[in-house]
């Protein structure tokens, strides 16, 4: 076929509904029109249609999961005492005295992900700080996009990888008696799986500072260290602080790496040497097991996923109250 | 008009076309400005680029001496070999016609321009009889001694009380630092109205205060120059004229660059006024500097007086 003239005049009624419906998308892109405009044509209207659906589908899929979670969790009070559940720190579903303390698992949640954080937060800060303030743009540009690469690792990779190079060193330091698993190990890579999250997104609060801030900084006399730190860390304070939250929720989640470097020894103790075991790991567990679904082991499972999902949920919305709450507003 | 006055800038020679109200002596600048400033003889600063300096009325001393000072940003040359002193204990205005590098001058005081990449500046500036062009001085101990105050004011998102002491604690200030942050808000005349919330965020304030904040946290590191880019450009006329009496009171202890685009202001608060203007391709240059009043009153070049009385700019 010959170029299409410029000018050519309105091309003639479509012939098939494919093309129809590509000429109608095509008007809608040269006239966008808002919806209930009156001037939507049919194509926008599918594309809505279709789009709406998706959007709802996924809220509703959400709103199942949490009904069933809801649902589940019910039942399994009905059979567990409540106090049973939330006052102790004994866990042993498994065995044939079951207890089911949730806090041994929370506890060893909470240490993981502290080590996590321990390890991740000044590494991410120190990415943070260097790519939004030191780095010139072209190394920013290449050193960027391979972090945000660490956080689509498998999570299992980082899980052997504890296993096979981060235990090792951990034994060569504390001695052979420290076992292959344990959590100090789980929880180092769960930091550095963590560091793209709080370097990627503490690097864009502090992009956002105003260059007029930085401006101000240097203008008083302030070295580049004295500026990154003193100026433009604390002015985006909110985001980093959301960064690490979030950070922190996804240390909470993460299932692979802790359940095979974990050890899964629910315990309650503060020696993170020793094995322990996470909610996540134990749902693992305990979903893998050949637990009949009717049984109380089965039940707990969602409980236990519960507790993980407020947890987490509660988290997030600290992270966005927090962004909120302290976000600085410039003109 | 217009096109006489671009191939006035252009000629490297005196032209004819210049007006006759003054004698200029073509002869080249004298060796040290202070001695120039007590014989007061009005000379061309540079009379390859017909800038015309006034005579000094009083005899005073100079906290900085521009030479031939260029400044590039990459390829692009904003401003050419302007010579100029700046008076101590004086406010001196830069005035000219947008885009004519009344900033990029300013910015070269303080190494402000360092921060811009591929920013460069060629020539001298003489302040304490170090030269501040020179890239072995160091910028930031530069800005320590002269502060600067911006167009849009920008405090740190911090407390008024943390935004004083930002500079001196940088600075290792080890003396009292609750009097230093009075003293540094009495005088730039904001105390009364902060002094029961200072623990209140800087940005709290309004656009007027902040600025007086802003020359607070200024005042506050001692600098021996303070430079202001247009501080009241963005404030209402009230605000405006607290920071005009607040920049003449400041002059006593500092020496005060400012630029402006209001004449009346730069009338009003400047002892020496220097108007810059770029021409067709578009570097700015130094046309005439003097007294204010003498600028102001008896302009000697017709693109000083036409750019004062508002027929362009
Ligand atoms: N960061 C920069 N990079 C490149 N060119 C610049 C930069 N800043 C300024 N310029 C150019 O340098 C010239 C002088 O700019 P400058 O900001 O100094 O003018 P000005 O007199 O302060 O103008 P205004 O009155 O509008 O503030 C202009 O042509 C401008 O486009
Ligand atoms: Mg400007």
């Amino acid at each position: 076929m010959a170029a299409r003239q410029p000018n050519e005049p309105q091309a003639q009624p479509p012939q098939d509904t494919v093309r129809s419906l590509l000429a109608e998308l095509w008007r809608d892109r040269l006239q966008p029109s808002r919806p209930g405009s009156g001037r939507e044509t049919s194509a926008g209207r599918v594309i809505h249609a279709a789009l709406f659906l998706t959007a709802t589908l996924s809220a509703f899929v959400t709103i199942g999961i949490v009904l069933v979670l809801i649902f589940e969790t019910v039942e399994f009070f009905r059979e567990v005492p409540f106090l049973d559940f939330f006052g102790s720190t004994k866990w042993s579903a498994l065995f044939a005295e079951k207890q089911f303390g949730v806090w041994a698992l929370v506890w060893g949640t909470g240490m993981i992900a502290l080590i996590g954080l321990v390890v991740a937060i000044p590494l991410g800060l120190m990415a943070a700080v260097f790519l939004s303030e030191y780095a010139p743009p072209r190394v920013r540009a290449i050193v960027k996009p391979i972090l945000e690469i660490l956080a689509g690792v498998p999570t299992v990779v980082f899980g052997y990888f504890a296993l096979v190079s981060v235990s090792p060193v951990i034994r060569d330091i504390f001695g052979q008696d420290v076992g292959i698993y344990n959590a100090l190990s789980a929880g180092i890579v769960v930091g550095l799986m963590i560091v793209p999250i709080i370097a990627s997104l503490s690097e864009d609060a502090m992009r956002a500072v105003p260059r007029s801030l930085r401006e101000g900084a240097y203008a008083l006399g302030s070295t580049r260290m004295e500026v990154s730190l003193r100026v433009v860390l604390p002015a985006a304070f909110s985001g980093v602080v959301a960064s690490i939250i979030l950070a922190a929720s996804r240390a909470v989640g993460e299932t692979m790496a802790v359940t095979i470097a974990g050890g899964g020894n629910p315990q309650f103790g503060v020696n993170p040497l020793e094995a322990v075991q996470t909610m996540t790991a134990m749902i693992v567990q305990l979903s893998l097991g050949d637990t009949p679904t009717t049984s109380i082991e089965f039940k707990v499972l969602f409980a236990v996923a519960m507790t993980l999902f407020v947890l987490t949920l509660v988290m997030n919305i600290v992270a966005q109250w927090v962004s909120r709450r302290f976000r600085e507003e410039y003109e | 008009m217009a096109r006489n006055f671009f191939t006035m800038m252009k000629s490297t020679a005196p032209s004819a076309t210049e007006p006759s109200t003054a004698e200029r002596t073509v002869a080249p600048p004298p060796p040290s400005m202070k001695q120039d400033a007590a014989a007061g003889v009005g000379v061309h600063l540079d009379p390859t680029l017909e800038a015309v300096r006034h005579d000094f009325t009083e005899e005073v001393e100079m906290a900085l001496e521009l030479r031939d000072v260029s400044a590039f940003y990459g390829s692009f040359q904003a401003i050419d070999r302007i010579t100029l002193p700046v008076p101590r204990n004086r406010v001196t205005a830069l005035i000219g016609p947008s885009g004519c590098g009344k900033s990029t001058l300013l910015r070269c005081f303080n190494r402000m321009n360092d921060l811009i990449p591929g920013a460069r500046i060629t020539g001298r500036i003489d302040f304490g009889g170090r030269n501040l062009v020179d890239p072995n001085v160091d910028a930031v101990e530069v800005r320590r001694r002269i502060g600067m105050v911006f167009q849009k004011p920008n405090p740190f998102p911090k407390s008024i009380y943390e935004n004083v002491a930002f500079g001196a604690r940088i600075n290792g200030y080890s003396g009292d630092m609750d009097r230093l942050v009075e003293d540094s808000l009495r005088r730039a005349a904001l105390w009364d109205e902060v002094k029961d919330e200072l623990d209140k965020s800087g940005l709290a304030l309004s656009g007027g205060q902040q600025q007086r904040l802003c020359i607070g946290r200024a005042i506050a590191v001692q600098p021996e120059i303070i430079l202001m880019d247009e501080p009241a450009s963005a404030l209402d006329p009230v605000a405006t004229l607290k920071i005009e009496d607040l920049m003449r009171e400041l002059a006593e202890d500092y020496t005060i660059v400012v630029v402006t685009h209001n004449m009346q202001q730069a009338g009003r608060v400047s002892d020496y006024t220097a108007f810059l203007l770029a021409g067709e391709e578009r570097v700015g240059r130094l046309v005439e500097f003097g007294p204010t009043q003498d600028i102001f009153t008896n302009p000697l070049d017709q693109r000083t007086e036409d750019y004062i009385t508002g027929r362009y700019g």
